[in-house]
């Protein structure tokens, strides 16, 4: 029982650690703001106070500096939640968005929309149904492998995930020169950069649609990751559980991939990092996962806005900072008991 | 109230696996299921237990058919007890046998003080409430058929079936299961298992039901169906078998080795 106190604020813990981080990277740029002008100008949303601050601070961090640090919380949240959904459905340590093809199939349909010259919203839906796509033929060629079905889905999800990526490099090859192909580029590295209020509301509705059942389920997910048979006889119906908890990861997948570009690596880092601190019981995993990949996407975009002159796209940074750590991570012993 | 199979026959396509089935395990019994490699144990367990439709007849529990019955309803009166194995993720003992109670519990609910409660009678039923927060993973075959079998406990099915449980336990452990099961089907508990070790079977179960090339060739009493003719027409070999203390077990010694 104490244990279970200590995970309880722990996840607490965390969260503190997330809002701090929120004030923090609000005060962060180029241009500063403290954080007395921070909760200055906030406030005075809700009640009258005299402005002590340059309307410029003021635009800056409502339509410019918020906007992102929000979108780097949803996005390292969802992109975190979907990596460890994915790992218990699949039975698998090695799911990701990423090795899933989740995250290239979200953005073969992104760039079919942008190619297309389509809005904002269709964007996210065509990112959805490709994505969704994409995994639904992962699973089946993984399936259909011989061999170990960990080795073939991960394998399988490397060779769709190329072969849409072909794709997109063909639809690169089409697009405008002038306008469409910087956007489906610059946008392929992963980049917060250019979040403005309306892509939040666009991302954050199927994000809310998604991450909703998965907290919901969270319990369950832990039953399937016995496999089918087992978790029947315990009395969960595995195969539908299965289907919403993918439906529900390669959503917010997909919505994340469409304002964000790919990002990758944290799907596959943070919620093995979250096993090594809080289990594997996805009660405490999922929260954990979420607060923690919010917290790890936000502190990364930071260095990607401040660290050079010039912005370097997040993906970049993300990889460059994921893949060591993962590498350590599986050469690392086993578990402690 | 009981565990009826009847006339209950199966085939993978054309492949005739189970042929007209029929036998009845009451609560407080503990039956054996006899048989060789590939006779079509396992398949006639996940029939019982609704992961494979019957193409003829049905299981029954307590009267009821089982495919009237929902996961979750089928799960509170039935249980499966798997072999011992590796899961792919290292959960503690509380939470593997925690997962036996979500059928108690909603669809999008987490369990209760009520199944922590369950949990914590499991484990103290079993004597293995010290485990409760060390890895399954970490701990040895027979710790881990205990832990499985505190799992179905929680889940508050009152039969049992299990998968050859003692198949891959040293000899001590295998002992210590046995007995756990053996104080079960004391309290009211139906166990069903498969095995390889007639002896055993023999020894500890109230029933054997022996299958050869997918029907039933003898169901009953130890006793009454264990011999050295049982033992050639399942397995192929031949033995002598001998009674020992006073017929309270039976030992099948190969032909040519003492003889």
């Amino acid at each position: 029982m104490k244990k279970r106190f200590s995970h309880g604020a722990f996840l607490l813990a965390m969260g503190f650690a997330l809002l701090l981080c929120v004030v923090i990277s609000a005060a962060l740029g180029r241009y500063p703001i403290s954080t007395k002008e921070i909760g200055g100008i906030l406030l005075s949303k809700i009640f009258n106070i005299e402005p002590f601050w340059s309307p410029v601070a003021e635009s800056l961090l409502l339509h410019s500096r918020l906007p992102r640090i929000l979108l780097a919380c949803m996005v390292g949240c969802c992109l975190s939640a979907a990596g460890a959904s994915y790992q218990g459905v699949f039975q698998n340590p090695m799911a990701a968005p990423d090795l899933l093809g989740a995250s290239s199939g979200a953005a073969f349909g992104a760039a079919l929309a942008i190619v297309l010259g389509l809005g904002k919203s269709m964007i996210v839906l065509f990112a959805f149904v490709s994505s969704l796509a994409t995994v639904g033929i992962v699973i089946l060629v993984g399936n259909r492998a011989k061999g170990k079905r960990v080795v073939a889905l991960v394998l399988s999800g490397i060779m769709i995930g190329s072969l849409v990526s072909s794709g997109t490099s063909f639809l690169k090859l089409v697009a405008d020169p002038a306008d469409q192909l910087p956007a489906i580029t610059y946008w392929m590295m992963g980049s917060l950069n250019g979040a403005d209020p309306s892509d939040l509301l666009t991302a954050i509705v199927p994000m809310l649609l998604g991450l909703l059942p998965l907290i919901l389920l969270r319990w369950r997910i832990n039953i399937l990751t016995l496999g089918d048979d087992e978790a029947k006889s315990i009395g969960v119906n595995a195969g539908r559980l299965r289907i919403a908890v993918i439906i529900c990861s390669t959503l917010i997948t997909a919505a994340s991939v469409a304002v964000s570009g790919v990002i990758g690596w944290i799907g596959l880092v943070i919620p093995h990092l979250c096993r090594k601190m809080v289990g594997n019981d996805y009660r405490r995993l999922l929260p954990a996962s979420m607060i923690f990949g919010a917290l790890f996407l936000l502190i990364v975009d930071n260095l990607s806005r401040n660290l050079f002159a010039t912005e370097i796209p997040i993906g970049i940074l993300t990889s460059f900072i994921g893949a060591p750590f993962f590498l350590y991570l599986i050469t690392r012993d086993g578990e402690r008991r | 109230m009981s565990l009826q199979v009847k006339a209950l026959c199966f085939s993978y396509g054309t492949h005739e696996v189970l042929r007209k089935i029929d036998f009845e395990a009451k609560y407080g019994e503990f039956l054996s299921v006899l048989g060789a490699n590939g006779v079509g144990k396992s398949t006639l367990f996940r029939c019982i237990l609704g992961l494979l439709m019957p193409s003829s007849g049905k299981a029954l529990i307590d009267g009821t058919d089982i495919s009237e019955l929902s996961a979750s309803q089928l799960a509170q009166k039935i249980a499966y007890i798997p072999q011992s194995h590796n899961p792919v993720f290292n959960y503690n003992v509380f939470d593997m046998v925690l997962m036996g109670t979500t059928a108690q519990t909603g669809k999008f609910s987490t369990p209760g003080k009520k199944q922590t409660e369950a949990v914590e009678n499991a484990l103290s039923r079993l004597g293995i409430s010290h485990l409760a927060d060390r890895g399954y993973a970490n701990l040895s075959g027979g710790e881990r058929q205990l832990v499985l079998i505190a799992r179905a406990i929680a889940q508050r099915a009152k039969i049992l079936l299990m998968d050859e449980p003692s198949s891959s336990l040293d000899f001590g452990n295998r002992l210590r299961v046995m007995q756990t099961v053996r104080g079960l089907t004391q309290e009211g508990y139906c166990v069903v298992q498969s095995t390889h070790d007639p002896e055993q079977a023999y020894l500890y179960s109230d029933k054997i039901l022996a299958m050869h090339d997918g029907s039933v060739i003898a169901c009953g009493k130890p006793k009454d169906i264990f011999d050295a003719d049982l033992i050639s027409k399942l397995y192929g070999v031949e033995v002598e078998v001998c009674k020992i203390q006073n017929d309270a077990m039976r030992v099948c010694i190969p032909k040519g080795v003492l003889f």
